[in-house]
């Protein structure tokens, strides 16, 4: 793994996601030094409880995101629902309402193209189960930008089409468990 | 790397040129949304550079309108984000009965959901007889739309449940009738309706204004460029007047910042200081 220059992680997930993101997020220290962008599928319409779900059980700041939120170091950003989350080059939270990509927004394609646009070889970008295909094309432009790949393993996935399509598309990239991937998380994090 | 950079380059001489050729100013705008509108305004065009997009849209008005409207176009809802009207409703509309007449702007109104929806809060209220709007877009064709007032019948459900999460005091249902294949907004709801091309970006000032409504707008726009907004919104309120934002834009990182107050905060709904 390219661990000096990680500089930003980002993850995706739908269907299963709170069970997922509860196993990876608790898991990264307080000091932990990148960034952690999430997009998780929800209904439209709602408050999302995802800060508060995952402040309770979180080291890092969890928050979500507004417009031009400076990105910083050791927080969770959430997507906020209905809105595509993405980033600008300057390190900054750009939102929109453009259409739903495979039915959601925010949509992670969206988030992870953006991101692999800002961040280029220093990203990390992780697609979780899901029963979709939103991600795919995203993580393509995660490997594409020179960042680091990884998709959950689809047999320990609680939905595994969104996986499996991430693989498709993108077959360089790592296939781990969910505990794997926190380590691997903490491991990109390192000095 | 080199790649990114290069496109990087072809973009901003695109923007150059569809405002210098067009006068659609998009220069200022958010790189990253701008940037993924223009990718796929590149796909449907099946362009393979933004360079040969440029010299498309350079020679080629027709492509460049189709693009332009694209790169213009927003959809929302009536009464979007229904705490956001209740909050007009509750706590705006008794400070606006204290004045003889109202002008309220809905700044970026797309086809016209948030017009309508102004409207009809504003008749149920008893607001509407004092009550000039004026309704801009930079977009001509959401202009057209927003005028008509006829929205697909596949979206009424959902604005409906929107009404009435909003504190609607009758039923939406009383405001229009059904035709042309869609819902049909009275006319009369419109009425009192300036609709008007009016770009943030480089256009002036609306004066004394006691409203001004400008969601999920300026979320498009980078910083300098939301501080002019911001600085226009600030120009065209009367003192004590209100704006409203979209629920994940805010007034912090503005140049702006200290001419306003938090007046709803969780609504994003701004006082602008009376002093």
């Amino acid at each position: 793994m390219i661990a000096a220059e990680a500089r930003a992680v980002a993850i995706g997930a739908s269907a299963g996601a709170i069970q997922a993101l509860l196993q990876i997020l608790p898991v990264l220290p307080a000091d932990y030094p990148l960034p952690v962008l999430v997009v998780v599928h929800l209904p439209p319409g709602r408050r999302s409880e995802l800060v508060t779900l995952f402040a309770a059980k979180c080291k890092l700041r969890v928050a979500e995101g507004e417009d031009k939120d400076p990105i910083a170091p050791g927080t969770v950003t959430f997507a906020p629902p209905d809105y595509h989350m993405l980033v600008e080059a300057g390190g900054t939270v750009s939102l929109s309402r453009d259409e739903a990509v495979f039915f959601s927004r925010p949509s992670i394609d969206v988030l992870f193209e953006s991101a692999a646009d800002a961040y280029g070889p220093g990203l990390v970008g992780v697609v979780l189960t899901g029963a979709n295909e939103d991600g795919a094309r995203g993580l393509v432009a995660v490997a594409e930008a020179g960042g680091v790949t990884i998709v959950q393993d689809p047999a320990t996935a609680y939905a595994r089409a969104m996986p499996e399509a991430a693989l498709a598309k993108c077959r360089q990239a790592q296939v781990l468990s969910i505990k794997d991937i926190a380590a691997a998380l903490l491991e990109v994090g390192q000095p | 790397m080199e790649e990114e950079k290069i496109e990087d380059i072809e973009i901003r001489l695109l923007l150059e040129a569809l405002y210098r050729r067009y006068h659609y100013d998009f220069r200022n705008y958010a790189q990253a949304s701008i940037k993924r509108r223009l990718r796929q305004a590149r796909e449907r065009l099946g362009l393979r550079t933004f360079s040969a997009m440029q010299d498309k849209l350079l020679h080629d008005p027709a492509a460049a309108a189709r693009v332009l409207r694209f790169l213009t176009v927003q959809v929302s809802d009536l009464f979007r984000d229904p705490g956001y009207f209740r909050a007009m409703r509750e706590k705006v509309v008794p400070h606006l009965r204290t004045y003889p007449s109202l002008k309220v702007w809905i700044a970026g109104c797309s086809a016209g959901e948030e017009l309508h929806s102004f409207a009809i809060l504003f008749r149920e209220e008893g607001l509407e007889d004092r009550t000039l709007f004026y309704a801009t877009d930079i977009n001509q064709e959401a202009l057209e739309t927003a005028a008509r007032g006829i929205y697909p019948l596949e979206r009424i459900a959902a604005f409906t449940q929107n009404y009435r999460q909003a504190g609607g005091k009758a039923s939406l249902s009383d405001y229009y009738t059904t035709g042309y294949g869609g819902a049909v907004f009275d006319k009369s709801l419109r009425e009192r309706v300036v609709f008007s091309d009016h770009s943030l970006v480089t256009d002036a000032v609306f004066s004394e204004m006691q409203l001004i409504s400008c969601r999920n707008v300026m979320i498009y726009f980078d910083k300098p460029l939301q501080d002019r907004a911001v600085g226009l919104f600030r120009d065209s309120l009367a003192r004590g007047g209100f704006l409203g934002l979209g629920s994940k834009e805010n007034l912090r990182f503005s140049a702006h910042a200290s001419a306003f107050t938090e007046f709803v905060r969780e609504e994003k709904i701004y006082q602008r200081g009376k002093g």
